[in-house]
């Protein structure tokens, strides 16, 4: 659907009041015009893309930021990357760049030169909250453990959170612009690189999404191969997460088992596909897996898993941490768009496994929810959906033997006859991964919009710490295990 | 007055060649219990020896307090280890080792850690400090009020006084009063050495911290007084405690033969002690900070009935 840019408001609203929720905005450069996508994704296999044009030389768009609050948020993407205005934004403050960017420097245009010296200092400052006894906390970007940067500025009275503003986009490497002009198979491996712990995920949300523009039909096997994948995917992430969750209350010995599990995990991805991270097994129109997975280590995983969550949770000291900590509403998760486990705990059921499914995951498949809303059904949620996605595993083995691998098809047609958009909707460990491709005529890509359900998510931590004391911040922000790298593309 | 001098003489090379074994124990049976091998027994004489090796850095800005502070602490934890009965009973000639000598020079260390936390200007050394002294403030007085139980029957505050007299007589050991005042002095050991479930030593997560985020800023030299500095505090307390508990062994004088048995019994008796502290870090969270203090106000309320009890029991 093409609207103009007045319309726009209108057209948007009637998506989200028809249960849509606004998933990605996407701006290619023209020659006189930006062409921004607005994609809705519905629980129902539903996709819906609304499209209007900015002039270059006069490159605005209405604020869409009463109507949801990630559309304020991509408004402020656009605006830092394309400089794109969004008339009348409620917060038109910067997103992506940093107070060192020159002015004028906007990475995706065509012709942005990158600065030799980035030594712009245009200030950003922090809004400085004012009172008796309250005072700053500044924490990062770097971090006494081995973690990602970002900046967490805290204002405290006592012990008590009163804010907590979030500074990321320290590992923006310019993921989107490198895109441009790849082939599409050399996009690939660099969809495999942006969050290293969702290989699978990401190169698997970018290739259905380069399958969709090219009208590629993936057979049976493959795609059910794709979702075994996934799953194991998920699978020593949570694994992981459990054991880190357990480890921010000291309770140390739980992290060394989960630890051990993960191990196990890893090495068996590496027997499965090559890489214990899981690159290299998808390919255009396929995915391929070099052994028979263990579905004994699976099933044991599992078992071990549940038997540690439970030794854990009965333990009174753990329980009280977990418990009743940094608690997200199911309101205000559901109003401020957060995805994936985050969401699930806060009893809002999104999944795209259940909404935009690509393949039928069998008998065992549901969607686990919670309704508290704290780490503790943070960390119930991945616990049991530990256990689904050993079952599903099973059953995704069982019908992967049963068919035969495809007779090799006739060379892809890689060369779209215009230029062609595509869109690819997969339940990464996180949370749903948006990836949106176009390919221009010559088979190159032209514009690659990438969302990572951390971009949605991240947003939910500050609110969830409203009244958690700064000791328990460590544990509230493990429990989100938002990605740094995803975000910051 | 020679005699007193070899007893001191004993007590702090003892403990500080004991020390860093006592925290290479504690590290590896946590480590072995949880299911990994560890950096062995002699890791902490590593780390020690490292950080002397190194010269300190200091923030610009940063005043004396920086260079005196680790120091202070040193000294404090060495003469509270001269003051407590480890290896003799032996009391000094000129220094009183009266429990409120020894709270005194215990709440020295600490002051002049948090003065530290505070010196560096990082809003970790502040929040430290703070935690610190709301912990020290919540500590002292149980660790006074549980001694003082103790004190009772023997009829003085003198630490090795009590110590000797109840290697004398097993009723002052196995009875209420001393029962409940050791409870509670164990708890203000682990809370006032920064042990789990108050604070956790080997996180890597600042606004969790207690003792570390106070000694973050500093390095090389610094950081090695600071630790050493630390750990005796541990070996002190605990020696004390263990004594208390199990006071056979401890030479009553100063004679090598009773100073011999004295070293090999608080040998084992504190290497027990620290194994079977680690042991039962291993099956513990760390308390989320607010909870602390009713931990604390429960040694508390342990040390008081202690004193109440004594009045009816002797």
């Amino acid at each position: 659907m093409k609207v103009t840019r007045e319309e726009l408001p209108e057209a948007v609203a009637e998506q989200l009041l028809a249960g849509l929720r606004l998933a990605l905005v996407s701006a290619r450069e023209d020659a006189k015009v930006f062409e921004v996508t607005y994609v809705f994704l519905g629980s129902n296999s539903d996709r819906v893309e609304v499209a209007t044009e900015a002039p270059r030389q006069r490159p605005w768009l209405p604020t869409l930021a009463g109507l949801s609050y990630q559309a304020g948020r991509f408004e402020r993407e656009l605006h830092d990357l394309f400089g794109i205005v969004a008339l009348d934004h409620p917060q038109p403050f910067r997103l992506v760049r940093h107070a060192h960017w020159p002015a004028g420097f906007y990475p995706l245009l065509r012709h942005a030169k990158t600065p030799n010296e980035f030594r712009g200092n245009t200030g950003f400052p922090f809004v400085e909250v004012a009172g008796k006894g309250v005072y700053e906390i500044p924490v990062g970007p770097v971090h006494a453990g081995l973690i990602e940067p970002g900046h967490f500025r805290f204002s405290v009275v006592g012990e008590t959170i009163v804010r907590m503003y979030q500074r990321l986009y320290f590992v923006h490497r310019g993921v989107e612009r490198l895109f441009i002009g790849r082939t599409v198979e050399s996009g690939i491996e660099l969809a495999e690189r942006i969050s290293g712990d969702t290989a699978i995920g990401h190169s698997l949300a970018y290739l259905m999404a380069v399958e969709d523009a090219l009208g590629i039909v993936v057979g049976e096997r493959a795609r059910l191969i794709r979702a075994l994948l996934l799953e194991f995917e998920r699978l020593y992430n949570h694994v992981n997460d459990i054991g880190a969750i357990l480890n921010d209350t000291g309770f140390a010995i739980a992290n060394q088992q989960a630890g051990a599990l993960r191990e196990k995990l890893l090495r068996h991805n590496a027997h499965l596909t090559g890489h214990r991270l899981l690159r290299g097994a998808l390919s255009l129109g396929g995915a391929e897996l070099r052994a028979e997975p263990d579905l004994a280590l699976v099933a044991e995983t599992a078992q071990r898993v549940a038997q540690l969550a439970a030794v854990a949770t009965s333990n009174s000291l753990v329980a009280n941490r977990l418990n009743t900590t940094a608690v997200l509403a199911g309101e205000q998760a559901q109003r401020l768009g957060v995805l994936g486990y985050v969401a699930r705990a806060s009893g809002v059921g999104i999944d795209a496994r259940a909404d935009q499914p690509f393949v039928d995951l069998g008998p065992d498949f549901r969607v686990v929810t919670r309704a508290d809303g704290d780490v503790r059904a943070r960390f119930d949620v991945r616990v049991e959906e530990v256990a689904v996605s050993a079952a599903v595993i099973a059953d995704l083995t069982g019908r992967i033997a049963n068919r035969q691998a495809a007779a090799p098809t006739e060379p892809n047609p890689d060369r779209p006859a215009e230029l062609a958009a595509g869109l690819g909707v997969v339940e990464a460990w996180r949370g749903t991964l948006v990836h949106r491709v176009e390919i221009d005529a010559g088979g190159k890509l032209r514009r690659v919009k990438v969302v990572d359900p951390s971009f949605c998510t991240w947003p939910g931590l500050p609110v969830a710490l409203a009244d958690v004391i700064v000791p328990d911040f460590p544990l509230a922000n493990k429990s989100f295990n938002c990605s740094y790298a995803g975000n910051d593309l | 007055m020679i005699d007193s001098l070899v007893v001191v003489a004993v007590h702090v090379v003892f403990a500080v060649l004991l020390t860093p074994l006592l925290l290479g124990v504690m590290r590896t049976t946590r480590a072995r219990l949880e299911g990994h091998v560890g950096g062995g027994v002699l890791q902490p004489w590593r780390d020690v020896i490292k950080l002397f090796g190194k010269e300190p850095l200091r923030a610009p800005g940063s005043t004396w307090v920086l260079t005196w502070a680790p120091l202070l602490l040193m000294t404090s934890s060495l003469v509270l280890l001269a003051l407590v009965p480890l290896v003799s009973t032996l009391p000094l000639a000129q220094v009183p080792g009266d429990l409120f000598v020894v709270v005194s020079v215990l709440l020295l260390g600490t002051v002049a850690l948090a003065l530290l936390g505070l010196e560096s200007g990082s809003a970790f050394g502040g929040m430290g400090s703070s935690r610190h002294m709301m912990f020290a403030a919540l500590v002292e007085p149980t660790v006074l009020l549980s001694i003082y139980a103790l004190s009772l029957p023997v009829g003085t505050s003198a630490l090795a006084a009590i110590v000797a007299a109840r290697s004398e007589d097993l009723a002052t050991i196995a009875n209420p009063v001393s029962i409940l005042a050791l409870v509670a002095l164990v708890i203000v050991v682990i809370a006032e050495t920064g042990r789990l479930p108050v604070d956790n030593p080997s996180t890597h997560l600042e606004l969790t911290m207690v003792h570390e985020a106070m000694i973050l800023e500093s390095g090389g030299r610094d950081l090695g007084w600071l630790e050493f500095g630390s750990w005796l505090r541990l070996t002190a307390l605990l020696g004390l405690t263990v004594n208390l508990a199990v006071p056979w062994g401890v030479a009553p004088d100063a004679a090598w033969q009773n100073l011999a048995i004295g070293l090999a019994a608080s040998t084992v008796k504190i290497l027990v002690a620290g194994s079977i502290l680690a042991a039962v870090e291993v099956f513990i969270a760390k308390l989320r900070l607010f909870r602390v203090p009713e931990l604390l106000a429960g040694s508390f309320v342990l040390a008081f009935l202690s004193v109440s009890a004594s009045y009816l029991v002797f």
